[in-house]
């Protein structure tokens, strides 16, 4: 199916602004090292009562915000980190053995910083904007899904209304995660009230310019710290808060590749510590009878192949994903081996995830099922069973399963 | 390939087009852009199996992609030269 991909248009970028303002800090294994500094004195400590409370992760956004971690994606002309998507994805995994929905909060506002920062960076208004998300370190959110359309990202019902130089949408929105902790909402629209239903835009909300009612809440089984409640939002603001590529291009280009990838990587950063909760395990079994290997052992070193899987796969579509953009060619990401790989990812690393995860609670037995115990690998479990869900396997599934009948890979 | 070669399979291809590319196709010409107006990469799966089934042909690896499907006038071109 590679005659699909598209005759590239290259967009060019604007030129780069002689920076006073990068980092000194720009080592990637220094940050690293700070992550897991945040993740053990700020994350896991509270991650249990954000479990338990169904509350928004203050303390560790605000952690994430003092290293500076929310502008990590963003371009060192503007003062970030200009870090890729591997590394990015590396962040992901080491929040993820901490706090899952901490993790999943810090991945999803990266995907939206990333629709900006590939398609937006030819306007004034988001240049000035990224500048503004570094220096105020600004929390993104994304209300992409709308009630009617069934989950299906390719259409709206609402539209961005444009008079002048302002705008006004309104939408009818099933889940906005952490949409009350969010500075920014980028909202997925018709471009028109004429326009059909998959002639869609991507608009940026700014807090103070929209009103969000909330029409259901979040008391689910797993990252119940998303605060993924359902919303009313009206908004209003400049003209120029419409990224200027069309939803289509940021959705195949961006949104599909980066979605699965960061995901894939916090789902993995959650098993790593639930294989080290079962290790421990089997370590403190080990100590009671010197000499002798527990049977949970064997268990331990099964499980340590799936998790090795599951992490490979994630590094090798995110190596993929940052060597097709240095390309500068957007229509590689139109092809539809690249959609369907893009598509395995996710459906394998969420099978996985849960496979992991049940596994680790075998090897600690009643400690891991027990919720007091410092095995517990409950909360890890419940995480798990929402990885199929956000975004539907089935769905999912079927898309390949139209894609398949007509590619082949060679 | 003339004009009047092609016609007498465009009337077909535009329905299969209204039934299976999810997009509006009542203005459509026969050479205009279909990926302009709107046709999807994954429609175009539909569209093309719809097509197989009604003219009783096989699009060949080498034939699916946007050549092929760009407008109803190449589509019909590949049909004939399938058919012959």
């Amino acid at each position: 199916m590679r005659d699909f991909i598209e005759t590239a248009i290259l967009h060019p970028l604007p030129p780069t602004a002689v920076s006073t303002t990068i980092q000194a800090s720009v080592n990637f294994d220094e940050i690293l090292k700070e992550v897991h500094v945040i993740g053990k004195s700020v994350l896991r400590v509270h991650a249990a009562d954000v479990d338990k409370q169904a509350r928004f992760p203050q303390e560790s956004v605000d952690a994430m915000r003092g290293a500076k971690l929310l502008s990590a994606y963003v371009p060192q002309e503007y003062g970030g980190m200009g870090l890729n998507l591997q590394q990015t994805a590396k962040i992901c995994e080491a929040l993820g053995q901490y706090c899952g929905s901490s993790a999943m909060i810090y991945a999803m506002h990266k995907i939206q910083v990333a629709c900006v920062v590939h398609h937006a960076q030819q306007s004034e208004y988001f240049r000035g904007y990224l500048r503004q998300l570094v220096q105020e370190q600004r929390l993104m959110a994304s209300a992409t899904t709308e009630i009617g359309t069934g989950g299906d990202l390719r259409s709206s019902i609402c539209a961005v209304e444009i008079t002048g130089d302002r705008f006004k949408v309104s939408k009818k929105a099933p889940v906005i995660s952490y949409g009350e902790a969010a500075d920014e909402i980028l909202v997925t629209c018709r471009r028109a009230p004429d326009a059909p239903a998959n002639e869609q835009s991507h608009v940026m909300v700014r807090k103070g310019e929209y009103t969000a009612v909330p029409i259901s809440t979040w008391d689910t089984m797993g990252f119940r710290g998303t605060c993924s409640s359902g919303f009313e939002l009206t908004a209003e603001g400049n003209a120029e808060q419409v990224i200027p590529e069309s939803f289509t291009e940021i959705l195949s280009q961006t949104m599909h590749p980066y979605s699965h990838i960061v995901w894939g990587a916090l789902w993995s950063g959650i098993c790593m510590d639930a294989v080290n909760q079962a290790r421990a395990f089997v370590r403190a079994e080990a100590r009671k009878t010197p000499g002798e290997t527990p049977i949970s052992a064997i268990r331990l070193g099964e499980v340590d192949q799936v998790l090795q899987v599951m992490r490979h796969n994630v590094a090798a579509m995110a190596r993929e994903y940052d060597e097709l953009r240095s390309r500068n060619c957007p229509g590689v990401f139109e092809d539809f081996g690249f959609s369907i790989r893009t598509n395995n990812l996710k459906l394998s690393c969420s099978q996985q995830f849960v496979d992991i995860v049940g596994r680790a609670m075998l090897i600690c037995g009643i400690s891991g099922y027990r919720n007091d115990s410092k095995f517990s690998i409950a909360r890890h479990l419940r995480d798990a069973y929402g990885a199929a869900l956000m975004v539907n396997n089935d769905r999912i599934l079927k898309l390949n399963a139209t894609m398949l009948m007509v590619h082949r890979e060679g | 390939m003339s004009e009047a070669a092609l016609s007498p399979l465009i009337p077909d291809i535009k329905e299969i087009l209204a039934q299976h590319g999810r997009f509006p196709v009542e203005n459509l010409s026969e050479a205009d852009d279909l990926y302009n107006a709107g046709l999807t990469s994954l429609a175009t799966v539909a569209v093309m199996l719809a097509l197989e089934d009604k003219f009783n042909v096989e699009f060949p690896d080498t034939m699916i992609g946007r050549r092929t499907f760009r407008s109803m006038e190449s589509i019909a071109e590949a049909i004939t030269q399938l058919a012959a």
